[in-house]
């Protein structure tokens, strides 16, 4: 490849993993780290290299596959989102421990904002816990680039790196040269040493001296030492910015005419931080102003609270991203010069994500409204989130927690004998993730409640990438297969049932029996069966077509606007009713069964 | 930055906004421009509002600042009051609109009835690109760094060996420049 060519920051990260000889990548998917793996997919594809590549089932067992690894002594990878990085971090602290033989870099993504995110956690921060250092990039390109220096700072102190990109470097895209790619020649060989392997407390203890060293000499290797953007530029103030920051920062002070004013250093490495590069502002500069996302991780190493401004001292602020336009207002303040007068955006107004139209969870939570209007309806990760428009999602806590929360409030209920309908929600993705161990404590603990696995056969919300039960995996190749059915009913569940949901009558038939189940005989499981309208890669039947109109028995009442918040149908101000939008209308014929006066129908009924 | 522009491309999810962002992007690769884009993804994208970034020329930040844009090009007509904000004073907006809407004094505007004419063609997803083909017939002198031809030349070689759908793609967007000049 030797043109520019448009890369999305996942597939730069991709190309650098290809590029870079990794033989082993795993992941799970989520925004804003997703299509790294599907990149990775695609590139080993196109060149020909032989790798392996999975969706690994969570993230933890991901983390795992790709360190053995790198235990091997090959180069290996695993990519993630921040919060993936918990499931995770359980490895990732020991990783660090015992170390690797072969290059080892894990890509957790942040989402400051954040955009599709439960916290706006710093990744930086769980690595600098883990004592594992870290690469901070501020484009798709340097993210490429910093996957080989990763790889090569791994393999120099035989550690696991951290590569930590944001929303804006993954989904950002970028014209890139992407370099040629290498396949590697190592092989596995995985050498035995139980000491460091295997280690004990008492070994775990030199490891950890071990890793110290490690560290030390990582803030003094040159290769990840911070740059300084602007050189021959002197001043008693310095900018030192990381990630995107350093980007927004770069562009602000040219826009500013700042760019032979004020030194702007760039920081690859934030930690550990560079400890001449620390020792040195420290020296220079009689004030710094540190832009980074979102922790003052390296502000916290700048132990100077009276020359630092940064998120500690208050001068920037802690929550949410760093814009660049908030970027432009902090310069000019720390510069002591007017910034442009700020532009606002438009209070209110646009439109709240929602579920698609045709969307079969759309029609799961009506039904599971109808089944217990007076339930409590734990939920979890994933598109069916958006259940909390409809009034079917009551708490949203990480992955798998449905199933745990669920049998948490039934236990907290008993205790006073009042034991309202509890109906929980997970997908089939989140469910092969995190839903089966809590399933099993249920069940032993004889936890009563309705868990509805909500199956579209897919994982909808980060792209459509596959579950266990669909026989395909990274790229489209064949894979084994689980038995969803087969799993639940292992687990102990004695009611085990599935229907389609966008049989609106059957499925909150089958609900209704699901919930007497549970609040008499125990633990009852719905599988809503029905495939994801946006899923390109879904190859079985769908459910047919049903087109509907609205006739002159609607009165205007909203209830299918507000209950059921299909976006094609749509409230009309001048005639007051509902109309049609038959520009998104998928046709699922669902609202038929929705509207309280029947007045929608099927055309041609 | 001389020589660069800046673009807010923005719409709901499903309109097919990445796609659009994606030609022009590869258009300015074309024309030897270094460019980043920004988009919406994940939860965000479901039903809600899409907007994407876009910035040819020497540029660091994939985002573009308020009152810096140079244009906005709207797949729906609420979107125009949602990121009006963005564009610098002169910008211009297209806008998939009925009609064009009260109080944007300063800015040069043009509206086409993209959804009329998805309809009328049959092809409820074609709106984006008969937006982008509108555009690009319009403002032929309002200095957008990229012309019809190119965009074309993008579309054939990015859907060269996916014939349907290339040919959708080209009439919807040649039926957006055929109403520009009506």
């Amino acid at each position: 490849m030797s043109e520019r060519k448009l890369l999305l920051g996942n597939d730069a990260m991709a190309h650098g993993l290809v590029e870079s000889g990794c033989s082993v990548v795993a992941s799970y998917p989520g925004t804003p780290a997703s299509e790294i793996l599907s990149g990775v997919a695609l590139w080993r594809e196109r060149y020909g290299v032989p790798m392996h590549v999975e969706w690994a089932v969570n993230e933890k067992v991901a983390f795992e596959i790709a360190y053995a690894a790198a235990q091997s002594g090959l180069r290996a990878a695993t990519a993630m989102k921040q919060v993936g990085l918990n499931v995770a971090s359980d490895p990732f602290m020991s990783a660090a421990y015992l170390g690797v033989t072969g290059g080892f870099v894990v890509i957790s993504a942040d989402d400051p904002g954040p955009h599709s995110s439960q916290t706006e956690q710093d990744s930086r921060l769980t690595a600098m816990s883990a004592k594992v250092p870290v690469l901070d990039p501020d484009s798709p390109n340097q993210a490429r680039e910093l996957i080989a220096a990763g790889f090569e700072l791994s393999e120099a102190f035989r550690v696991p790196v951290m590569l930590r990109p944001t929303t804006r470097v993954c989904h950002a895209n970028q014209d890139i040269l992407p370099g040629p790619v290498a396949p590697s020649e190592r092989t596995a060989a995985f050498v035995k040493d139980p000491t460091r392997w295997a280690a004990t407390p008492v070994f775990r203890h030199k490891l950890h001296l071990e890793l110290e060293e490690k560290l030390a000499g990582i803030a003094a290797w040159e290769p990840t030492a911070p740059r300084l953007l602007n050189p021959g530029v002197s001043s008693g103030k310095a900018l030192v910015a990381s990630g995107v920051a350093a980007a927004h920062a770069r562009e602000v002070l040219e826009d500013l005419g700042l760019r032979d004013v004020i030194p702007l250093w760039q920081v690859v490495q934030p930690y550990p931080l560079h400890t001449a590069f620390v020792e040195r502002l420290l020296a220079d500069y009689d004030e710094i102003l540190v832009l980074e996302e979102t922790t003052g991780v390296m502000e916290l190493q700048l132990a100077d609270r009276h020359r630092v401004k940064g998120k500690r001292s208050g001068f920037v602020p802690e929550v949410g991203e760093l814009s660049p336009e908030l970027v432009e207002r902090l310069v000019a303040a720390f510069a002591g010069i007017p910034a442009a007068p700020s532009v606002a955006p438009p209070t209110g107004g646009g439109r709240r994500p929602t579920l698609c139209p045709g969307c079969p969870h759309r029609a799961s939570f009506h039904a599971i409204k109808r089944a217990a209007p007076k339930g409590i309806y734990p939920s979890d990760i994933g598109c069916y989130t958006l259940g909390l428009n409809l009034g079917g999602v009551d708490t949203v806590l990480c992955m798998g927690a449905a199933v745990s929360q669920a049998a948490g409030f039934y236990h907290a209920y008993k205790l006073s004998g009042q034991v309202p309908d509890i109906v929980a929600t997970i997908g089939d993705s989140t469910f092969f993730h995190a839903g089966i161990p809590p399933l099993i404590d249920a069940v032993v603990q004889d936890a009563r409640f309705v868990l509805v696995i909500l199956d579209n056969a897919t994982t909808a919300m980060t792209g459509n990438q596959p579950t266990p039960a669909l026989g395909w995996g990274a790229g489209g190749v064949p894979t084994a297969t689980v038995d969803m059915e087969g799993l639940v009913k292992a687990c102990g569940v004695r009611f085990c049932r599935s229907g389609e949901p966008g049989n609106l009558p059957a499925f909150t038939a089958l609900m209704k029996e699901a919930v007497a189940f549970a609040r008499t005989d125990g633990l009852a499981v719905v599988i809503a069966r029905q495939p994801c309208v946006v899923d390109r890669t879904y190859t079985g039947e769908r459910p047919p077509k049903r087109a509907v109109r609205v006739s002159d028995a609607c009165n205007g009442c909203r209830f299918c606007t507000t209950q059921f918040e299909c976006p094609a149908l749509v409230y009309d101000e001048e005639t007051k009713r509902v109309v049609v939008d038959t520009l998104v209308c998928s046709k699922c014929g669902v609202c038929v069964d929705v509207c309280p006066r029947l007045a929608i129908e099927e055309v041609g009924k | 930055m001389t020589g660069g522009e800046q673009l807010i491309i923005s719409g709901v999810g499903g309109q097919g906004i990445l796609f659009v962002t994606r030609i022009l992007a590869e258009t300015a690769i074309r024309n030897g421009m270094p460019v980043m884009t920004s988009e919406t993804h994940g939860m965000a994208q479901r039903g809600g509002v899409v907007i994407s970034h876009l910035k040819a020329g020497e540029f660091s930040s994939p985002l573009v600042r308020p009152g810096r844009a140079d244009g906005l090009l709207a797949m729906k007509e609420e979107n125009i009051a949602l990121h009006r904000h963005f564009l610098r004073p002169g910008g211009w907006i297209v806008a998939n609109a009925s009609r064009v809407p009260a109080g944007l004094e300063g800015h040069l505007v043009h509206v086409i009835d993209a959804d009329a004419l998805a309809l009328e063609i049959g092809s409820p997803q074609a709106v984006n690109l008969i937006l982008l083909g509108f555009a690009l017939a319009r403002l032929t002198d309002a200095g957008l760094f990229c012309s019809t031809h190119q965009v074309i030349a993008t579309i054939e070689r990015r859907l060269g060996e996916k014939g349907a759908l290339r040919a959708a793609s080209l009439k919807a967007l040649r039926l957006g420049m055929e109403r520009a000049e009506a």
